[in-house]
């Protein structure tokens, strides 16, 4: 009994549900099916709660004003920072740089470390499931550089080639970007040893974890990363707000990014002095409710647990798969032996957005299209796929619903 | 000789026929029927300069213009994009340019389709009636009084 008590997953999906009010809604005169929580997750009322009482109650500019609200909003905003250095094992707080996003995050990266480091002939190395955001912002800097972008490639199953990696992997690597966990296929990449290899040959890695902060355990220090960028919103934070984590020496000898308020210690029209870690990279007013709010998000996730998290989308993964594999004509697409609950498939003759269509019209929420990551789609030879991904309050009974859905629109449609 | 139809007694027909269904799915189960019986576009005209932008899917357009009148063919690796470009030809179809250029195509808000297609879809069938429109005022703008066709190489369609 008290093993069996451990090795299940204490969680009650249906008072997880009751805490997301969005879920409660109808679309299409059915109830939602929520599956595209790769893209974005829902919030728990306890975000939105937190967004109104900022505006309510204690709503004013952070850091610099000596009034109580003041005082309470740059304390709300400091505790997220706090709540994040221990989401992600971060050694200090200062490591911790506030963002919009993911993609600001690795822009950010380019822009400062990137035009400081990078210079003509120097190799930077991607993979080819990278999404849009983690290849324009080095295909930029290469453009500009005259450096090279190299391109990890990815196998028939979607795993990232390993003996390629190393062989591309050279003296001249200065910086590899590599994906945590691939949106498209779910597939959870070997990062460690990533950085381990690319460390050896004095490469610096950035790793996106847009993917991987609401399902893996995250451990910077452990990983060994330079520098980890991940969203919010992908976290049932609400968007608009993200976090760069990077190692203490890179960004003290990093440049600034954006110039303004808040990033400097004294401005004279002839020479500028720029303010300590964090608030270098953090110009002008942030996005403070969203940034408050976040902190909520992560308590859900801490008191919910990521071990429970994982369990209930590996569930929901492979029932999903076990049902997906019996319909006649699908091929998933991503069958790596890491994933997270990301499940990416194509039907013979059948286009995804007409899936996507016959889907919405039944209540379920499915991504179709390239999700971001065409030189991945190029590399299957195909257009794009349809996309269900899983959250904590998904069930198996949704999966159902999904199921007989998708039947009934193959169906229709051939 | 029959009375030719106008765009509107077009809109209006299109309109009675969604009025019969009575779910989603019959007006789904419509418009895929229509996709599919769509005249498949030949190959040779499915070049780049002949996609539609904006749409998920792929779409592609052209045109001919004979005795002051435009008639379009259209294909897609979609079939309710298909479907609906179908109606859209149907009610564009063998008009003059100047008719094509003043219709409100108040159908597609009539039947549903802004609505009930999302923002983003319906982006790409506002991308379809703007493309048709622009092949018809490059049929009235071109001053030769020759017959054109619009779409098979000829970039000069699209200004847009």
């Amino acid at each position: 009994m008290t093993f069996a008590a451990i090795e299940k997953p204490i969680i009650n999906v249906d008072s997880i549900r009751s805490l997301f009010p969005v879920l409660n809604r109808q679309v299409k005169g059915k109830p939602l099916v929520y599956f595209d929580n790769a893209a974005t997750t829902q919030k728990p009322q306890s975000v939105i709660d937190a967004l109104t009482e900022y505006y309510n109650g204690y709503n004013a500019n952070i850091h610099r004003g000596i009034h109580t609200l003041a005082e309470e909003a740059t304390a709300a905003f400091e505790a997220t920072r706090d709540t994040v250095q221990k989401f992600i094992g971060a050694k200090t707080r200062e490591q911790v740089i506030i963002t919009k996003g993911t993609t600001e995050g690795i822009n950010l990266v380019a822009y400062t470390w990137g035009q400081q480091n990078i210079t003509e002939g120097d190799e930077i190395l991607i993979s080819e499931m990278e999404h849009h955001s983690n290849i324009v912002p080095w295909y930029k800097l290469c453009k500009e550089k005259g450096a090279v972008l190299k391109v990890i490639p990815v196998s028939d199953n979607g795993e990232l080639g390993m003996e390629e990696f190393e062989k591309l992997l050279t003296n001249k690597t200065k910086l590899v970007s590599i994906v945590h966990v691939s949106n498209a296929l779910g597939t959870v990449n070997p990062v460690e040893e990533i950085i381990e290899k690319a460390h050896a040959i004095g490469a610096v890695v950035l790793v996106d974890g847009a993917q991987s902060a609401a399902h893996l355990d995250i451990d910077v220090e452990d990983m060994d990363c330079d520098f980890f960028a991940f969203s919010s919103h992908k976290l049932f934070g609400p968007t608009g707000v993200g976090v760069l984590y990077g190692k203490k020496h890179l960004l003290e000898s990093m440049p600034v990014f954006n110039g303004g308020g808040e990033m400097i210690k004294e401005v004279d029209f002839d020479n500028i002095t720029y303010a300590d870690l964090p608030y270098k990279f953090e110009a002008g007013t942030p996005n403070i409710a969203d940034t408050v709010a976040f902190k909520y998000a992560i308590d859900f996730i801490n008191e919910t647990g990521k071990e429970n998290i994982r369990k209930h989308g590996h569930d929901l993964l492979e029932y999903a798969t076990s049902q997906l594999q019996q319909i006649e004509g699908l091929k998933i697409i991503g069958t790596a032996k890491n994933k997270v609950s990301v499940i990416s498939f194509v039907v013979d003759k059948i286009h995804p957005q007409d899936l996507g269509i016959l889907l919405d019209n039944k209540g379920i929420a499915v991504r179709t299209g390239h999700h971001c990551t065409q030189p991945l789609m190029k590399r299957f030879g195909i257009p794009g796929t349809t996309r269900a991904s899983f959250a904590i309050y998904n069930t198996i009974e949704e999966v159902d619903i999904f199921i007989s859905g998708l039947q009934k629109a193959i169906k229709t449609l051939l | 000789m029959a009375v030719e139809q106008t765009i509107k007694d077009v809109e209006k027909e299109i309109v009675e026929e969604f009025g019969l269904f009575d779910s989603w799915d019959d007006k789904y189960e419509y418009i895929i029927d229509l996709g599919k019986k769509l005249p498949l576009l030949e190959d040779e005209n499915k070049l780049d300069e002949n996609k539609v932008r904006g749409c998920q899917s792929t779409v592609w357009l052209v045109a001919d213009y004979k005795e002051g009148k435009v008639r379009y063919k259209a294909d897609s690796d979609a079939v309710i994009v298909k479907g609906l470009i179908s109606m859209l030809i149907r009610v564009l179809s063998g008009h003059t340019p100047d008719e094509i250029i003043h219709s409100k195509l108040d159908f597609i808000n009539q039947i549903g389709m802004t609505s009930h297609l999302a923002q983003t879809r319906s982006n790409g069938l506002l991308s379809m009636v703007k493309q048709m429109k622009n092949y018809a005022l490059a049929y009235k703008l071109s001053t030769s009084t020759n017959d054109k066709n619009y779409g098979y190489g000829s970039p000069e369609a699209k200004s847009n």
